[in-house]
């Protein structure tokens, strides 16, 4: 993808981010995430129904990258089922760490390919990921 | 100022974040260089050469830091590990046995973490109660403001003489008179002020006084804890073992030794007293005026150039000391910095430890720029410069 692309869908993530609000629900699962390293801080909520992931919403204060990351996050991740998504995940994690990774799997989320050559930008990129393993995993737990 | 003093300046690098630390001089370097390669030995005992010299220079920065801060002596003098160290030896070592359960102490939103946490612990320990003085319009203190939260029930103010966000400087000559008065005891975190203007302990009646060697152009580690003497006799240490104690027996008696060397347990940072020194010498020969005249003027004149930039926003244009919060409109804090890192230019983006002023400003995270000695107008104008080009932001931090 050429990088104009990459920062264009990044921008309009940052700006315009999908499903920014959190909401009143008590069959959401929620999680806060932060950086020790920077000011990042954001709050996401998640439904699961059978397996499914049916809703993902975020709020908070977080820099260009952690936001559009987490934006795009949520497009990929709705819709489907959690294995599916923590595989997902498990691979936009490995290309942030540059280690091997299945470029297929990553959709959107490819956009942040060239993040890992700036290192003191990738704990804004996986700003959401652990937030959305960590629900994945309570809902599992107490499936 | 002198930028050819700070090695770290021989590189391109504008160094803006002051308030977090600040640059070394060489002489400083230098002076730790030398204990560690001519004569390191521990203190407090004095039979060979070299130990005599480290013994010397040691206690010799005590009456250093007298005459800086102007105390009574240099047995007022506490050498701890930073300000930090030093708010929480107040806390923990005086007030604990000091305060009870219906005393009320007063503080303000705008504190660092360390003069607000200790405060907080200590009070689930004892009960008494912390006040927050409301802050006017400009997030500044005032004295009136101040005086109306005094009750009979007061029994401390403990605030920074300036802020490390808004940066604005409290009229501790009038808030020291009315603690005087009313039997109040004044405790001042000075980490902002130390460094950059003429802080004077006697004349502001501060009771404690605190402040790090690494934000006055020394090294980090050491920090220093000014009291009144007999406010120091009172006060326990918060840390026990060699060097502050004249005898223990297997009966479990002991006595400790007398104040300051009660309060310094343990071989304490040696090198990094000493370059303490230096860096009060170096701060003295310029003179603290003339420091504190430079940087108010160089954010007047950051002011106005950035005044001309239509999407920035400033939150403390009034406050008189070199500190500036702003943003850039729709930009997240930490982008801007990450954005003017890429011209070598540093500064923080953040809460910046006052984590509770977030609720007056309305808005937690910001842009700081914090002068110092060693920066210039041509520093300044290189972050307009940048600033101005703000469009550009994105296509740099993306
Ligand atoms: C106002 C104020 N007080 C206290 C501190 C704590 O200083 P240190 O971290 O050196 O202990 C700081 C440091 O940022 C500060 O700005």
């Amino acid at each position: 993808m050429d990088n104009n692309l990459k920062r264009e869908i990044i921008l309009d993530n940052y700006q315009d981010p999908m499903n920014r609000g959190l909401v009143e629900d008590g069959s959401y699962l929620k999680e806060n995430t932060n950086n020790e390293s920077c000011i990042d801080n954001i709050d996401m909520m998640m439904k699961i129904e059978d397996n499914i992931i049916k809703d993902i919403v975020f709020d908070g204060e977080a820099c260009a990258i952690s936001t559009s990351a987490t934006s795009i996050m949520i497009r990929s991740l709705i819709g489907k089922g959690v294995d599916e998504a923590l595989k997902i995940i498990k691979n936009f994690q490995n290309m942030i760490e540059e280690k091997d990774y299945d470029k297929d799997l990553l959709g959107e989320l490819i956009v942040y390919e060239d993040i890992a050559k700036q290192p003191n930008r990738k704990t804004c990129a996986l700003l959401p990921s652990n937030a959305v393993i960590n629900m994945i995993s309570k809902y599992l737990e107490n499936k | 100022m002198k930028k050819e003093d700070f090695p770290m300046l021989d590189s391109e690098i504008i160094y803006f974040d002051n308030g977090a630390t600040t640059l070394k001089p060489r002489c400083v370097v230098d002076k730790m260089n030398d204990y560690y390669t001519k004569y390191t030995s521990n203190i407090h005992r004095g039979d060979y050469e070299a130990a005599v010299i480290t013994n010397n220079l040691y206690d010799g920065v005590r009456d250093l830091v007298s005459d800086f801060i102007n105390c009574n002596s240099s047995k007022e003098v506490v050498f701890t590990s930073g300000a930090t160290n030093s708010l929480n030896l107040v806390v923990f070592g005086f007030m604990r046995k000091y305060l009870k359960s219906s005393d009320e102490v007063l503080l303000t939103k705008a504190e660092h973490a360390s003069n607000v946490l200790p405060w907080i612990k200590l009070s689930e320990e004892i009960g008494f109660k912390i006040k927050y003085i409301p802050l006017n319009e400009d997030y500044e203190l005032t004295v009136d403001n101040l005086k109306k939260m005094i009750t009979p029930n007061t029994k401390v103010v403990s605030i920074a003489h300036i802020t490390n966000v808004i940066g604005d400087v409290r009229d501790v000559d009038s808030i020291g008179k009315i603690c005087h008065e009313d039997n109040i005891l004044f405790c001042v975190d000075g980490a902002q002020s130390v460094p950059h203007m003429k802080v004077d302990f006697k004349k502001s009646n501060m009771d404690f006084l605190c402040f790090s060697g690494h934000k006055m152009l020394g090294p980090t580690g050491v920090g220093v804890l000014v009291g009144k003497y007999d406010l120091l006799e009172e006060m326990d240490p918060i840390c026990y073992g060699g060097g502050m104690n004249q005898f223990f027996e297997y009966d479990n008696s002991y006595e400790l030794k007398k104040p300051p060397i009660k309060f310094e347990a343990g071989t304490p940072p040696i090198a990094e007293v000493i370059g303490l020194g230096e860096a009060i010498k170096y701060l003295m020969n310029i003179g603290m005026d003339k420091i504190y005249e430079h940087e108010c003027s160089l954010k007047k004149y950051m002011i106005d150039k950035l005044s001309k930039i239509p999407n920035i926003i400033m939150y403390n244009k009034n406050s008189n000391s070199g500190i500036l919060a702003f943003n850039v409109s729709g930009v997240f804090a930490q982008d801007t910095s990450v954005y003017l890192n890429h011209y070598h230019i540093y500064v923080r983006a953040g809460n910046h430890c006052a984590k509770m002023l977030k609720d007056d400003l309305k808005i937690k995270n910001t842009v700081r720029v914090s002068l110092y000695l060693y920066n210039t107008k041509e520093d300044v104008d290189r972050l307009v410069d940048v600033l101005s080009d703000s469009e550009n932001i994105f296509k740099v931090v993306i």
